[in-house]
């Protein structure tokens, strides 16, 4: 039987494809390969300017991109807006746009913060990545103001491949856009300048530990594909609803799959990558991680569990209240404990993982408007507080130890004050975006029916208060210690991410009403 | 023959390649039983395309050994440069970064 409909498929029609709706992703493949290309012809001298032009230019042309498909769809079809492109292969509806966007703009703050090179001569990528670390070549080459130019178009490599992530309707072209984004991340881990050993190190446990969750994922797709005879996400959509049976097949598939996906987003049991790899790479790049990838990452689990799999949702649902609730829990009190500021964050970031899935597993349309908000507003506050971390060196690089901020509130009380700011996002005051999206998630938990993981919500961010506070009491409180790090001037480049950081941090706080309104447009996906 | 035992013999493989990375300590090892893993999830495609009697599986399986290549590539940068670095490629040594 199987060898007639080989034969019969000999007809295939050519898919039509709307170029239109795929442009941002386009725009930023191109200007990769751009990239890539001046790396090859491009004298060394010149490199760095051209490939920050051509990353920028290319992460603003595509974020206008979005936001033309944005506005086009909207006065064309109303209030929702979903385009369906390389028949039910990438889907381009309200979600997808509103992630996208949010995925080109913290891109191109990311990018700002890899540009900069005022903050140490030749800014904070390695010279020459070949070279063995700590032999005489890498100590002549670490003095010298080069850098290694490549990280543009692997950071723009990657942003695209989550942008592609974020609207992937087909869990093949899901995998594919996960490698895309995935592999250039393991790449840029091991390229800091300063500390090498234990940059190599994050990128060997990121890569490790990355592929192993990529094989389970994909492992996950070949049992669905066994299951349902289709990969896209509405043909198993259909599958189930065909056959409401609870097939073993399905249920493995599912669970492998979400394992993939939760690894991706840091979410505790899935997270002992997360602390090891944001302290071990450089900052910006770790910026990059805990902001975009967590967007991305999010985008996709939403998408496979609303459009594929609404009708088993009271078969996942239950675990990954459980999941939310161990990941808000251990992120928070692991949090506590930390005595390194990027550790610190990213034990922060494990617990807003949680913070999120509460959102998630809501199962209403606020569940989904409160995720997307908070995913917003989180990665605005993360962006802005790694640009900060950047800020505080000594000799030896950045000062990441916490003992070496104490008393930095009267060195630099700007610095100090935009930090306790960061930080009381984090920890959820109101006037800031940390209390308007904690607010969301909560109440849309709640209006879904999952009181647990409300309480338990709010117990975490109660003990996830303490850190973040005893950070500022730090600054302020604590006596300077003989000669600890200083507070360098940051460059345009810096200034004006951390701008945008604090000022969308402080505006969706004092006014989150129109973003919440556009969530709320944008929350509904095409199925 | 009955193909379920392709199945079988997939998810034996599979196992073999998770419970590979989790215990073998030589980071080109944990390389490769991720390797296996990912053929595994090949087989199993390849082998529900014949059962399901549709195309898919065995396209997806190209696309899993193009981006398995890919990996490999990026993979082995990473190992080797921290490799020349140590002198060891033992999971157990990469111990500067914990709690």
């Amino acid at each position: 039987m199987s060898e007639q409909l080989i034969l019969a498929a000999d007809k295939i029609a050519a898919p039509s494809i709307s170029y239109w709706a795929l442009l941002p992703m386009l725009i930023l493949l191109g200007a990769a390969t751009v990239g890539v290309l001046v790396e090859a012809f491009v004298p060394r001298s010149a490199r760095h300017p051209v490939q920050v032009a051509v990353a920028g230019l290319g992460l603003l042309a595509s974020l206008v991109a979005v936001v033309a498909l944005a506005v086009g769809d909207h006065a064309r079809t109303g209030t929702t807006f979903g385009i369906k492109t390389a028949p039910n292969v990438v889907v381009i509806d309200g979600p997808a746009l509103l992630l996208q966007g949010t995925i080109a703009l913290l891109g191109l703050i990311s990018v700002l913060l890899i540009a900069e090179r005022s903050l140490e001569p030749g800014g904070p990528f390695v010279a020459n990545a070949a070279v063995v670390a700590g032999s005489p070549t890498d100590r002549e080459h670490s003095a010298s103001a080069d850098s290694q130019t490549e990280v543009f178009p692997l950071t723009v490599f990657a942003l695209a491949g989550m942008m592609l992530f974020v609207a992937a309707n087909d869990l093949l072209l899901m995998f594919v856009a996960l490698e895309v984004l995935s592999l250039p991340l393991y790449l840029l881990c091991g390229l800091a300048r300063r500390r090498r050993l234990i940059s190599q190190e994050a990128a060997v446990k990121y890569f490790l530990l990355g592929s192993f969750a990529s094989a389970f994922f994909l492992y996950g797709v070949a049992l669905i594909y066994g299951y349902a005879n289709t990969v896209t996400l509405s043909g198993i959509r259909t599958a189930i609803d065909e056959s409401p049976s609870n097939d073993l097949l399905l249920l493995l598939g599912l669970g492998m799959l979400v394992i993939g996906l939760l690894f991706k987003a840091g979410v505790a049991p899935f997270h002992q990558w997360t602390p090891d790899v944001y302290q071990g790479a450089p900052t910006p790049i770790t910026a990059l991680m805990a902001s975009v990838t967590k967007v991305a990452a999010f985008g996709a689990i939403m998408r496979v569990l609303y459009v594929a799999f609404q009708s088993v949702r009271w078969d996942w649902r239950p675990i990954m209240i459980g999941i939310a609730i161990i990941s808000m829990l251990l992120g928070s009190i692991l949090a506590v404990t930390q005595t390194d500021i990027k550790r610190l964050l990213a034990y922060s970031s494990i617990a807003n993982a949680g913070f999120i899935l509460t959102g998630v597993v809501a199962l209403t349309p606020a569940g989904v408007s409160s995720s997307l908000f908070y995913l917003i507003a989180y990665g605005f506050t993360t962006v802005a507080a790694f640009a900060l971390v950047m800020l505080v060196r000594d000799a030896d690089g950045e000062a990441t130890h916490l003992s070496r901020w104490a008393g930095l509130g009267r060195r630099s009380p700007v610095f100090a004050g935009v930090f306790t700011f960061v930080m009381l996002a984090f920890a959820g005051i109101p006037l800031t975006s940390g209390f308007s999206s904690k607010f969301a998630v909560f109440s849309a938990a709640a209006g879904g029916g999952a009181v647990s993981l409300v309480i338990v919500g709010v117990i975490a961010s109660m003990i996830l208060a303490f850190p973040y506070l005893r950070v500022i009491v730090l600054m302020y409180l604590n006596e300077p210690a003989p000669n600890g790090p200083d507070i360098v001037i940051p460059g345009l480049y810096t200034s004006f991410a951390l701008t945008v950081g604090v000022a969308i941090t402080l505006v969706l706080g004092v006014y989150p009403g129109w973003a919440l309104d556009l969530a709320n447009r944008a929350s509904e996906f095409v199925r | 023959m009955n193909p379920t035992w392709y199945l079988i013999l997939a998810a034996v493989l599979f196992i073999i390649g998770a419970v590979g990375v989790l215990v073998r300590r030589n980071a080109i090892v944990v390389f490769m039983c991720v390797e296996l893993m990912l053929n595994a999830a090949n087989l199993t495609l390849v082998t529900f395309s014949r059962i399901n009697g549709t195309l898919d599986g065995q396209i997806m399986a190209f696309f899993v050994m193009v981006v398995a290549a890919a990996e490999v590539v990026v993979g082995l940068a990473i190992l080797m440069s921290i490799f020349r670095t140590r002198r060891s490629a033992s999971v157990d040594d990469a111990n500067l970064l914990k709690y």
